[in-house]
C-alpha cells in the first residue's frame, strides 16, 4: 500500500520537476549579459540623477545605446563612465571638465521691466506667450525652470539680480538646466584650470543700439573683442560675440576691450592696480 | 429648443457693449506696418524694395508654398522700411512699412460697393483667385482659405458650415458685418458651396444676434433666385462658449463628432467664418485682396465702444485714441477677446488680418490670482468642450510625463480656456496643457521620422 503511494508521489514529483525544467528553459528571458556587468560598476545609489529609475535601468539603457553621448552617471562621474565604455567596447575619450554657465547679466538694475507678467511662473510658458517683462526678448525670464530642473541643488535664483547662479562645487554638468531653459541661455562650458573661464554673458541678437537700450550689460556686437583675440577663439554672430571655450587661452585681452562689460572673467586674480580697467567678477561674487 | 454642442462649455459674461453699433470707416493712417506672416504656414517672401511706390492692392509679399498666403499693400504710397518690427508680443517679426500718399487703388480691383450677383469663373479659377488675393480665415486662426477649400481625394464634403457664432465676449465685428452686408455674404456662401461641391449650407449663429439673424434670413429670401435648389439655412444656437470652435459647431449643427487627430472634412464638413466668406465674395466679385477688416474697439471703461473698418497695418494706438484714449485705470490691452486673445505689450502693434478686436481691461480685472492646490472638484473636466481632463494633463506637464499626456489626448486641446476660466483654485490649466500639447506633438513628429 505504502509502496504504491510512494511510487505515485515520486512520479508526480518527477513529472512536475521535468515540466518546470522544460518550461523554464523554453520561456527563459534572455537578458543582455552586459547589463549585469555594467550594473556591478555602478554606485548602486538608485538616486535617479542619470534620469533613469534606478541603476539597473541605467545599465539597460547603456547596453542598448549606440554611444554614451546622452548617458552619464553624475554620482559615479567620469571614472565610472570610463568603465562602462570599456565594457561596451566604446572609445574612451577623456573630455575636459565642464560646468553650466548662465550667459545673461540682465540684472533687475541693468535691464528695467517694461511690462508685468501675472501668469504661470514658468519660463517655458512665459516664453511661449511673449517676449518677457523687459525690452530684451532674448534674456533670462527669471521664473527658475533651470532651478527646478536641477537635481543637485546646484543652481539658485538670486533675488537681487533676478538671475540664476551656479554653485560651482555642486554642478555635475549633467545638462538638465541647459535643456530646461527655453531661451538657450545656459551652456555647458569648459570649467578651465582652477575654474578660470571667460565668456560673453549675453545672447541678445538685436542691433547694438536696441540691445543697449534694453539692457546696459548687453553685447552690442561691436567686434572689438573679435579683433583683439589672437587665438581665433571669438566668432561674431548676429550682433553678438561668442567665445569658444575650447580655443580660449584665458589671456583676458577681450575682457579689457569690451565697452559694455558683457564679457566676464571668472576666478582670475585681480589685475595689477596699474591697469585702468575696473575689476571684473571676483571669485567671491561669482558662485 | 435651441441647438448647441453636447460636451462641456462655459458661460462667460457676454459684454457685447458694441452690439448694434454700425461699422465706421476708420480714417486712413499716415503709416502702415504690414507683417509678412499674418497666416498659419510659411511666411510670405517680400517682393518689394525700399523706395518702391505701391498702390492699394499691390502685392508686397508672395506666397511661399501651398500652405502660405500672399500679402498686399493696404494703402498707396512709398515703402519706407523692410525690417523686423516689434509686434504685440514684444518679439520682432519681418514687416513692410509704407508711408501713405493718397488712396490710389490697383487697376483691376473694383473698390465700389455695388452688389455683384454673377461671376464668370470656374471652380479652379475661383480657388486660384482666393489664393492670389491672400484670403485667410478671419475668425482669428488665419488659416489659408484656398487650402481648406481644396478637398483632398478620399474626402467628400457634404456641408458648408458658416461660423457666425462670435462666441468670444465683447467682440461684435462679425455681427456688424452681417447686418451691413448680408447679401454679399450669401453670395460668398453660394460660390464657396460651388467650390467644394455641396448643396447644403448651415449658418450657425448665436441667439444673441437677433438683427443679424433677421437680415441674413431676409437676404436669403431676396436672393432665392440665385440660390436656386441649393439650401442655405440660418440656425440660431444657444449661447455657450466656445460655440465658435469648429468642432463644437459641427456637433451643434449636424450632430457629428470629429475624431481625435482628424480634420472636419472627415465628417464632411467645411467650416468658414462669416467674415472670411465676405472676403471671398470681395475676392471673386471685385478682385479685392484683404486690405482691411472690421475691428471691435471696446472695454467697460471705454465711453463709446465701436466697430471700425480699419486698413491692415494701422497702429492699435490710433484706434484707442479714436475712442478717447486709454482710461486712467486701465490694466491691459488685449488683441482679440478676453478668452483667447493675447495681451499686447505695445500700442504700436499693427492691426493684422487676424485682429478681431482691441479690448481694454480695467486694472482690477487685469491680474491673475495666486495658483492654489487642485481640489479634484472636476469642474474643468465637466466644462472641457473636447472631453479632456485638464487637471490631469496639467499634472503630467508638471511631472514631465509626456506619455501620460499623450494618452490623455493633449494634442486635441483647442486652447479655448474654459478650464482656466472655471478652475476655483485659479490654476493656469491652459498654459500647462499647451506645453503638453506642443511637447507631445513634437515627440510624435520625431517618432514619424
Amino acid at each position: 500500500m505504502i509502496l504504491t503511494t510512494v511510487i505515485v508521489l515520486a512520479i508526480i514529483a518527477l513529472s512536475s520537476a521535468s515540466l518546470l525544467f522544460i518550461i523554464s528553459k523554453k520561456f527563459e528571458v534572455r537578458e543582455d549579459e552586459r547589463i549585469a556587468i555594467i550594473g556591478e560598476v555602478l554606485p548602486q545609489a538608485n538616486c535617479g540623477g542619470c534620469g533613469f529609475p534606478g541603476c539597473s535601468a541605467f545599465a539597460s539603457a547603456c547596453a542598448r545605446a549606440q554611444n554614451l553621448d546622452n548617458l552619464y552617471c553624475p554620482v559615479g562621474g567620469a571614472p565610472v563612465m570610463e568603465k562602462v565604455a570599456g565594457i561596451m567596447g566604446f572609445e574612451v575619450s577623456v573630455g575636459d571638465a565642464k560646468i553650466a554657465v548662465v550667459r545673461c547679466n540682465g540684472t533687475c538694475e541693468a535691464r528695467p521691466k517694461t511690462s508685468e507678467y501675472t501668469g504661470a511662473r514658468n519660463c517655458r510658458i512665459a516664453a511661449g506667450l511673449y517676449a518677457g517683462e523687459t525690452d530684451c526678448s532674448y534674456g533670462c525670464l527669471g521664473f527658475a525652470d533651470c532651478c527646478v530642473a536641477c537635481s543637485f541643488d546646484a543652481i539658485h535664483m538670486n533675488p537681487e539680480t533676478g538671475l540664476p547662479e551656479v554653485d560651482e562645487d555642486k554642478c555635475t554638468a549633467c545638462g538638465a538646466c541647459v535643456k530646461a531653459c527655453p531661451k538657450f541661455i545656459i551652456e555647458l562650458r569648459k570649467k578651465g584650470p582652477k575654474g578660470k573661464r571667460i565668456f560673453v554673458s549675453c545672447v541678445n541678437e538685436d542691433k547694438g543700439g536696441v540691445a543697449r537700450k534694453a539692457c546696459s550689460n548687453a553685447c552690442i556686437g561691436c567686434s572689438k573683442c573679435f579683433k583683439v583675440c589672437q587665438f581665433e577663439a571669438i566668432t561674431m554672430g548676429t550682433n553678438l560675440a561668442y567665445i569658444d571655450s575650447t580655443k580660449c587661452r584665458l589671456c583676458r585681452k577681450c575682457v579689457a576691450e569690451c565697452p559694455t562689460g558683457a564679457i566676464h572673467e571668472v576666478h582670475f586674480p585681480p589685475r595689477p592696480v596699474a591697469q585702468s580697467q575696473p575689476q571684473e567678477a571676483t571669485p567671491e561674487s561669482r558662485s | 429648443m435651441l441647438k448647441t454642442f453636447r460636451i462641456g462649455g462655459v458661460h462667460p459674461p457676454e459684454n457685447k457693449l458694441s452690439a448694434g453699433k454700425p461699422i465706421e470707416m476708420f480714417s486712413l493712417p499716415q503709416e502702415v506696418v504690414i507683417p509678412i506672416a499674418q497666416h498659419i504656414g510659411a511666411p510670405a517672401t517680400v517682393v518689394v524694395n525700399k523706395g518702391d511706390r505701391v498702390k492699394v492692392g499691390t502685392l508686397i509679399a508672395r506666397s511661399s508654398g501651398f500652405v502660405s498666403s500672399q500679402v498686399h499693400a493696404s494703402v498707396s504710397g512709398t515703402v519706407s522700411r523692410i525690417e523686423p518690427i516689434r509686434d504685440g508680443s514684444g518679439l520682432k517679426k519681418m514687416a513692410v512699412v509704407i508711408q501713405r500718399d493718397g488712396d490710389e487703388w490697383e487697376e483691376g480691383i473694383d473698390p465700389t460697393d455695388t452688389l455683384v450677383r454673377h461671376i464668370d469663373l470656374t471652380t479652379e479659377q475661383m480657388k486660384e483667385r482666393i489664393a492670389d488675393r491672400g484670403i485667410v480665415g478671419l475668425g482669428g486662426a488665419t488659416f489659408p482659405t484656398h487650402v481648406k477649400l481644396t478637398v483632398m481625394p478620399g474626402n467628400q464634403a457634404t456641408h458648408l458650415i458658416v461660423n457666425a457664432a462670435e462666441c468670444e465676449p465683447y467682440l461684435t465685428c462679425d455681427d456688424a458685418l452681417m447686418c451691413l452686408h448680408p447679401n454679399e455674404i450669401i453670395f460668398g456662401i453660394l460660390w464657396t458651396m460651388k467650390i467644394i461641391g455641396v448643396d447644403k449650407a448651415l449658418i450657425g449663429i448665436e441667439n444673441n444676434k437677433p438683427q443679424a439673424i433677421r437680415t441674413l434670413r431676409n437676404a436669403i429670401e431676396q436672393e432665392k433666385e440665385q440660390i436656386g435648389s441649393a439650401s442655405i439655412c440660418v440656425v440660431p444656437l444657444k449661447m455657450k462658449y466656445p460655440q465658435g470652435g469648429e468642432k463644437q459647431l459641427i456637433d451643434a449643427l449636424i450632430r457629428k463628432q470629429v475624431k481625435p487627430g482628424q480634420l472636419p472634412i472627415s465628417e464632411g464638413a467645411v467650416v468658414q467664418n462669416v467674415s472670411t466668406l465676405y472676403a471671398i465674395y470681395q475676392a471673386l466679385a471685385k478682385n479685392r485682396p484683404i486690405i482691411d477688416r472690421v475691428v471691435t474697439v471696446t472695454g467697460k471703461e471705454i465711453p463709446e465702444p465701436k466697430n471700425f473698418q480699419v486698413r491692415i497695418g494701422t497702429a492699435t494706438r490710433l484706434l484707442v485714441e479714436a475712442v478717447g484714449g486709454l482710461p486712467e485705470t486701465s490694466g491691459k490691452v488685449i488683441s482679440g477677446g478676453p478668452m483667447m486673445g493675447r495681451t499686447i505689450v505695445t500700442l504700436d502693434a499693427p492691426i493684422t488680418k487676424g485682429s478681431s478686436g482691441v479690448l481694454v481691461l480695467p486694472e482690477k480685472e487685469s491680474r491673475r490670482n495666486e495658483m492654489r492646490e487642485c481640489v479634484r472638484c472636476g469642474k474643468c473636466v465637466s466644462v472641457c468642450p473636447m472631453g479632456l481632463n485638464p487637471a490631469f494633463i496639467m499634472r503630467s506637464t508638471l511631472n514631465k510625463e509626456w506619455e501620460a499626456a499623450e494618452k490623455l489626448y493633449a494634442p486635441d486641446c483647442i486652447e479655448c480656456g474654459s478650464c482656466s476660466f472655471t478652475c476655483p483654485s485659479q490654476r493656469p490649466l491652459l498654459d500647462h496643457i499647451r506645453v503638453a500639447k506642443q511637447t507631445v506633438m513634437a515627440l510624435a513628429r520625431a517618432r514619424k521620422k
